[in-house]
């Protein structure tokens, strides 16, 4: 078989991995990131549970947004240099966001009690101000990386919403790792939160048709828009059904504890594809494609060989460790 | 010229300098550290003896901490690229892309699930997986360290591409990985990660000791760290000289700079010091020693070794480095390379003269051995400005300058973040410090146990040994 005849369609088969990988870093470090941004409401004796909970996981779940960023500027170099050039101080304010709240949880580790204030202070900082940067991305990419004052009004509101977003899978996650009263307050946390979420996700899809014209005609021609209706109708039983759901929650027999989880990632899940599906084929919005930003073929049908040796694995050992640090959150220890 | 303070150049390349600067200090710690906690593991498999498993749940603390500073201060890189260096994914992304690519994909192999199983599960996994981890863990970083040295070294030593349009193509992958320079480059990265490494278990273990501290763990740590030192800076030297060999030949502007030559001759004198001026282009206050440097270079006395004035142009136009900052940095480093030999091996004698002796080590030698600690990341950061500065005005040598990469982005809202990220380093490394001291502190009260409620007879209690399987998560 020749090769080249596979060349047509490495870059979408690149926006496919590197979607993925988006997606699998908002669920995974989207609760690692939400724990920490209840630290500011979670009572001090709650602190070392939520840690313990998220500790075995946050190195792998963080490198998801590595894979991420290294997927666009592998396959689309030019893109990486346009997109990363136009949100360059949201990128650094993200960068140390995710410095601090990184260390902070291996300086807390080796902490005493009466320095532990400092860490879990870094900690929450780092997780909100890692949220808001990246909420405020995303608003700045749905409407094209423009900078004017609308464009930075927006980005502020969705940053807000991400952080909801974050905060609400986050005490999803405490639900179904943490018991007792911890385990409560995260049903309390989760449904607050959940419900700015709503707004947020309101509001983008709202404003992505409107930003742009192709993508107003992408959702509301016929017979698109009968095709696509299930996307927000889905979106909206979930928030319904998980509003419905926390009202009984947590179940004496903790049944149902991964409920909040699995329906958040659902959203998120549905969400991300209301994206991917309005701003296909670009990459740069309306104004570099995925075949124009790609790089030579004979360079990704290297880095494909590579991914999909490694990627499996990396996915099987994942599930591995996930079930070796499965059930309630214990004390983290290193001997 | 007159260059603004907003020189947006200028500041990009000393915020991609403080950042790889920052980041490099910690893979250069979990590179090796990996491999001699396995060795710590191996050890405790092979007799059973807890004051080895001791010191691997010290060594495993410093572990998690350097990698996850390196983790954090990573990310960065992948998105420099873009922030500021756009061009140079443009113009070579089609070679550095699949090299970035085996990196990140290295990286994320290990660090998906070896790194939670070998900090916290211990007690969760049999003994086997555990060491099967740590193992996994130590071949990671070391195979991350591969794909970086290479893209790096084919910067420094491009080959197996060709230009088509302005943009790198990839013709000979082979070629690419095995650059002229990889091999020696390589090498040098992984002696130095592995002398950081001896040098920092030996000082923090100087320090147990200076506190009183005599257990058997931190005396297997103590020997581990200076017999590592002793036997690997001889190796390192070697590979030096070796490594310098390359550098001439590929790279001899970056060898003139390094020497503080000016013009091309042979029986080239070894400058030992001498304070560069660039613009009269002559050393002032030179101590040297005579042909020494065509010796050591080409292996003859009468071996011709390059002058920075072969790579002026005709228009007056400068394509070698800045001489100041490659000279004194190369210097830097091989006096820390001989104060590491003097320093190891004389350990070394001490603990094996005194070795069924508790006061193995002479007060002023623990003293010390404490600040040596530092020692590799100074020869390390020294090493790598040698290499970087020395490789300018190229980015990639031959194809690209530095200046072609550089993006659009204002010289003030670059100012704005560098300083933030340099705030924000020098709190986390003074942090850093202060947590391993505090470590080593905490197990010197300890006695070395890891835990105040151990035995007497020192070392954690580790119910049935390496082979009992796992007991059930209370």
């Amino acid at each position: 078989m020749d090769i080249s005849l596979l060349y047509p369609y490495l870059p979408v088969v690149f926006a496919a991995l590197m979607g993925i990988a988006i997606l699998v870093y908002v669920v995974l470090d989207g609760f690692d990131l939400g724990v920490g941004i209840l630290f500011a409401v979670a009572p001090a004796g709650d602190r070392d549970r939520m840690i313990a909970s998220i500790g075995p996981f946050w190195d792998a779940n963080e490198t998801w947004l590595v894979l991420a960023i290294g997927i666009l500027l592998v396959a689309f170099p030019i893109a990486h240099g346009q997109i990363l050039t136009a949100l360059y101080l949201p990128v650094a304010i993200m960068l140390i966001g995710l410095i601090a709240r990184g260390v902070a949880f291996e300086f807390r580790a080796k902490a005493n009690d009466d320095e532990k204030w400092l860490w879990n202070r870094v900690f929450f900082a780092g997780s909100l101000v890692t949220a808001l940067s990246q909420g405020y991305m995303l608003g700045a990419y749905v409407l094209g990386l423009r900078s004017d004052v609308i464009a930075v009004q927006f980005g502020l509101v969705v940053a807000l919403c991400l952080t909801a977003g974050y905060a609400a899978i986050g005490a999803a996650w405490l639900i179904y790792k943490t018991e007792g009263d911890l385990q409560k307050r995260a049903v309390g946390w989760m449904q607050r939160a959940l419900l700015l979420a709503l707004v947020g996700m309101i509001i983008i899809s709202l404003a992505t048709p409107f930003a742009s014209p192709r993508i107003f005609y992408r959702w509301f021609s016929v017979p698109e828009i009968l095709a696509l209706a299930p996307l927000p109708l889905m979106t909206g039983f979930l928030f319904a059904f998980l509003f419905w759901q926390l009202a009984f929650l947590p179940d004496r027999n903790d049944r149902f504890s991964l409920v909040p989880f699995i329906g958040m990632t659902g959203i998120m899940v549905l969400g991300f594809a209301g994206l991917a599906y309005s701003f296909y084929p670009y990459v740069v919005p309306e104004k570099t494609t995925i075949y124009e930003a790609a790089a030579a073929p004979e360079s990704l049908i290297i880095v494909l060989a590579g991914a999909l040796v490694v990627i499996p694995v990396i996915v099987a050992y994942s599930i591995f460790a996930y079930r070796v640090f499965g059930g309630k959150a214990t004390e983290l220890r290193y001997d | 010229m007159a260059e603004s303070a907003f020189d947006p150049f200028i500041l990009s390349r000393i915020q991609f300098a403080a950042n790889i600067s920052f980041h490099i200090l910690f893979p250069t710690i979990t590179i090796a550290l990996g491999w001699v906690l396995l060795y710590f593991k191996l050890q405790y498999n092979r007799s059973g003896d807890q004051a080895w498993m001791s010191a691997y749940f010290f060594w495993v603390k410093v572990f998690a901490l350097s990698f996850a500073m390196g983790v954090v201060s990573g990310i960065t890189m992948s998105f420099q690229f873009g922030t500021n260096w756009p061009g140079f994914m443009e113009t070579v992304g089609n070679v550095a892309g699949p090299l970035l690519a085996y990196e990140v994909l290295t990286a994320f192999f290990l660090e998906a699930v070896f790194v939670g199983i070998m900090l916290f599960g211990f007690r969760r996994v049999s003994n086997r997986v555990h060491t099967l981890a740590t193992f996994l863990v130590a071949f990671g970083t070391t195979m991350s360290a591969f794909w970086i040295l290479v893209l790096n070294s084919w910067m420094q030593t491009p080959a197996g591409f060709e230009m088509r349009d302005g943009v790198a193509h990839a013709t000979d992958w082979w070629a690419i990985v095995f650059n002229p320079s990889m091999p020696y480059r390589l090498a040098h990265m992984l002696l130095a990660s592995g002398l950081t490494v001896a040098f920092v278990i030996a000082g923090v273990s100087a320090l147990r000791y200076l506190l009183g501290d005599r257990s058997s763990p931190m005396r297997k740590a103590l020997n581990t760290g200076v017999a590592l030192g002793a036997i690997l800076i001889p190796i390192q030297i070697f590979a030096g000289d070796l490594h310098g060999l390359n550098t001439l030949e590929h790279q001899p502007a970056k060898i003139a700079a390094m020497e503080g030559h000016w013009e091309t001759k042979s029986r080239a004198p070894l400058i030992l010091f001498a304070l560069p001026d660039e613009d009269t282009r002559e050393n002032n206050l030179e101590i040297a020693i005579p042909g020494l440097a065509s010796l050591i270079l080409t292996h003859s006395l009468d071996g011709e070794v390059p002058g920075l004035n072969d790579f002026v142009l005709e228009d007056g136009t400068v394509k070698h480095p800045p001489v100041v900052p490659v000279f004194f940095a190369f210097r830097i480093m091989v006096g820390i390379g001989v104060l590491m030999l003097l320093v190891s091996w004389t350990a070394s004698w001490f603990l094996w003269r005194r070795r069924a002796s508790e006061e193995a080590l002479p007060r002023w030698l623990a003293l010390g051995l404490v600040p040596m600690a530092l020692s590799g990341w100074v020869a390390t950061l020294s090493g790598w400005y040698v290499t970087e500065i020395g490789r300018q005005p190229w980015l990639v040598t031959g194809v690209m300058t530095t200046k072609d990469a550089l993006g659009p982005v204002a010289g003030g809202m670059v100012l704005s973040t560098l300083l933030a990220y340099l705030a924000v380093y020098v709190l986390l490394l003074g942090a850093y410090m202060f947590v391993i001291v505090r470590l080593a502190i905490k197990a010197a009260r300890a006695g070395g146990t890891e835990r105040p409620d151990a035995g007497p007879a020192g070392g954690t209690a580790i119910p049935g040994g390496p082979d009992a399987m796992p007991q059930p998560a209370e």
